[in-house]
């Protein structure tokens, strides 16, 4: 009895420490979101609501739960707010545009090619994010070939320029986040089952329906990821608009970037970095709902 | 757009038709006629052109020189949307995200039909699968999507259905199951069924005729009862069944009968079973129809002396001998347990024979081997 009794309490304790180890394995991870997301966020919201202090130091703050702070900075910066969400959205159109038949060809039409291609769909990432986006300030240039063959064809004018305006920001947020859109959609166009589009060519689809009916609906997956990995981080740069805009481009990480670290105003800062937070997840919430892609993905 | 319905029917013909990958030549210079109406299967070990016949007869692929034609149609450099064919794909390439109901009617759509609704119900209720329309395809079992992606094809009426290995990923009760439901369905639609499958049996059990393939050519073409009692080829001999197959030589005539030598004992073979070009010959016969009885017993029939059994395994309904010949062939036989009495044992002498009619002859330097080696590859 004794002994059956010392086997039981054993297998009981190694039940306790397999229960155990899941959260061991999840450990670090919780660790370390809670040192670096949890604890700033905290510390961003108390901010959120502070006001000087009353002997007028710069930089000097006290709670007083002023909420009034984010209808202030809202109002304040209303037009960079609505610029960097028609920004974001057009730098995502534009990126899908170009990334969908690039990653088709990948997936569908390049052989043996494949695998340097997608290399070739990273390689940008070989070098920093900073140094591509002033390349990119010297692609659009007065002395660069863009500039130089529109002007030779007629598109632009002589005295237009390219730099320093909206079409460069968006163009640069464009090619920056080409790859974050292009990946998640080849990775989608990939796992599509060939004989599906050849069912439906054998159902009388031509190759147009066949795209639209078969193709596009298996890629939505890709699309719904790309988009989002390509809108969110688009919505709150600053970088592009920094090297590649002028004032009137001005983006609401440029305004956020400004009130922390030159005004030092740090409620309206915070306050405008919890209303982009929280827009971006309510449009995200509402485009994933609408896409409907959840049985698929 | 293909009115799939009416306007092309009659026969499929296949002309002349060769294709080939680069330096491979997957079917080489390919005639066949199927009737309307038929249930025909293309037979064949993997690797010899069928599927890619069927897929020239999808318009999935381009003959590199002939032509096909449904009735008086050439549809050789149609695409497949405008044929009146429909394929059932291996592993059935159902839409994954479309209900059961849109796949099926995916093809009507297409072709502009409004009210689809009772056309698709007919169908899933031949397929005896009406309660899952708004099902997706991933919620089905293996046989259900079987089913869903042959009603997703004959809801269309189309003068030729294809169908490539469809019973493949079905495991073997089931396959057994859809090989019987199949052929009843294909009764009752009476649509013409091009089956391609590596599964002799498969195809025995379903198809009117089979054309047995090897190396991008028909080796023969016929009914199941044809192929398998009168091969013309060592290819069919082996692949479709087992044969024993025995070196001889014509000696003489007796009557309608070829008479033949093999290592000294006469046996005959009917001269309409016989494909030999000269007098050397593969006497075959299936291991079933020899009778075996120990060496002294007076037989009647093509008889052969001389036999020691070198095994013998019992599987129920039959027992299967090793005979070693005095040339050192192993022959099988495959008796019926039907009879009682001692059976035989291993090292056992015995006498073999068989009724001349069950004798073919096959062309003498052909391979006594050949398409039994693909066969043990396969099942």
């Amino acid at each position: 009895m004794a002994f059956l009794h010392a086997a039981g309490s054993k297998v009981s304790s190694l039940k306790e420490k397999r229960s155990l180890l899941p959260y061991l394995l999840l450990a670090p991870g919780i660790i370390w979101l809670f040192t670096f997301f949890v604890l700033p966020i905290a510390n961003l919201a108390r901010t959120s609501t502070q006001t000087p202090t009353a002997n007028g130091d710069t930089g000097s703050y006290e709670q007083t739960y002023r909420f009034a702070n984010y209808i202030d900075a809202f109002l304040e910066n209303k037009e960079q707010f609505s610029r960097s969400f028609i920004y974001a959205f057009l730098a995502t159109v534009l990126a899908l545009a170009i990334a969908y038949p690039l990653a088709y060809g990948i997936a569908f039409k390049s052989g043996k090619y494949k695998n340097l291609l997608l290399v070739l769909v990273v390689a940008p990432f070989f070098t920093s994010f900073l140094l591509r986006t002033i390349a990119w300030k010297q692609i659009l240039g007065e002395e660069g070939p863009v500039i130089a063959i529109l002007r030779g064809i007629h598109i632009i004018g002589d005295n237009t320029s390219l730099t320093a305006s909206a079409f460069a920001v968006v163009t640069g947020m464009t090619y920056n986040f080409l790859p974050f859109m292009t990946l998640p959609l080849y990775a989608s166009l990939e796992r599509i089952d060939p004989r599906t589009m050849e069912a439906a060519g054998d159902l009388y689809a031509n190759a147009f329906t066949t795209f639209r009916k078969v193709t596009v609906p298996l890629s939505m997956p890709g699309v719904v990821a790309g988009t989002l990995l390509t809108f969110i981080p688009a919505a709150g740069d600053y970088v592009n608009a920094a090297i590649l805009g002028n004032p009137n481009t001005k983006m609401l990480g440029n305004v956020i970037e400004s009130r922390f670290f030159k005004i030092v105003d740090y409620p309206t800062a915070a306050a405008l970095s919890f209303t982009l937070m929280a827009a971006i997840l309510i449009l995200v919430t509402i485009y994933i709902r609408k896409a409907g892609t959840e049985e698929l993905v | 757009m293909a009115d799939a319905s009416s306007s092309t029917r009659g026969d499929l013909r296949i002309v002349d038709v060769t294709k080939s990958f680069g330096d491979f030549t997957a079917v080489d210079d390919l005639t066949l006629t199927i009737p309307e109406g038929s249930f025909f299967a293309l037979l064949g070990p993997s690797g010899c052109g069928k599927t890619t016949t069927l897929r020239m007869i999808a318009g999935l692929e381009e003959p590199t020189q002939g032509s096909i034609h449904i009735g008086n149609t050439d549809i050789t450099h149609t695409r497949p949307y405008q044929r009146p064919v429909n394929t059932v794909f291996q592993n059935y390439a159902l839409f994954p995200h479309l209900s059961i109901f849109e796949n099926i009617a995916f093809g009507l759509r297409r072709r502009g039909i409004k009210d689809v609704k009772e056309a698709v119900d007919k169908v899933l209720n031949l397929v005896e699968l009406p309660h899952l329309a708004q099902r997706k395809p991933v919620q089905l079992s293996g046989g259900q999507q079987q089913r869903i992606a042959l009603a997703r094809a004959i809801v269309n009426r189309p003068a030729l259905l294809l169908l490539d290995e469809p019973l493949g990923a079905l495991d073997l009760k089931l396959r057994r199951q859809m090989q019987i439901e199949l052929k009843w369905i294909q009764t009752e639609v009476g649509i013409t069924f091009v089956h391609v499958t590596h599964d002799q049996e498969e195809a025995m059990t379903m198809a009117d005729t089979i054309a047995v393939m090897n190396e991008g050519k028909v080796e023969q073409m016929g009914t199941p009862a044809d192929l398998y009692d009168n091969p013309k080829t060592a290819f069919v001999a082996n692949f479709l069944g087992q044969s024993n197959l025995i070196e001889g030589r014509i000696d003489g005539n007796d009557g309608d009968n070829f008479v033949v030598d093999v290592f000294g004992q006469k046996i005959k073979i009917n001269k309409n079973r016989s494909h030999a070009k000269d007098s050397s010959v593969l006497a075959g016969v299936r291991p079933e129809k020899i009778r075996i009885q120990p060496a002294g017993t007076a037989m009647s029939g093509n008889v052969l002396t001389g036999g020691v059994i070198s095994d013998a395994s019992y599987i129920g309904v039959s027992t299967q001998y090793q005979v070693e010949m005095p040339w050192k062939q192993e022959l099988m036989v495959f008796e019926q347990n039907d009879e009682g009495g001692q059976p035989l044992e291993k090292g056992d002498a015995v006498t073999l024979s068989w009724e001349p009619v069950f004798t073919f002859a096959l062309d003498g330097r052909e391979d006594a081997f050949a398409g039994s080696e693909v066969h043990a590859d396969e099942q």
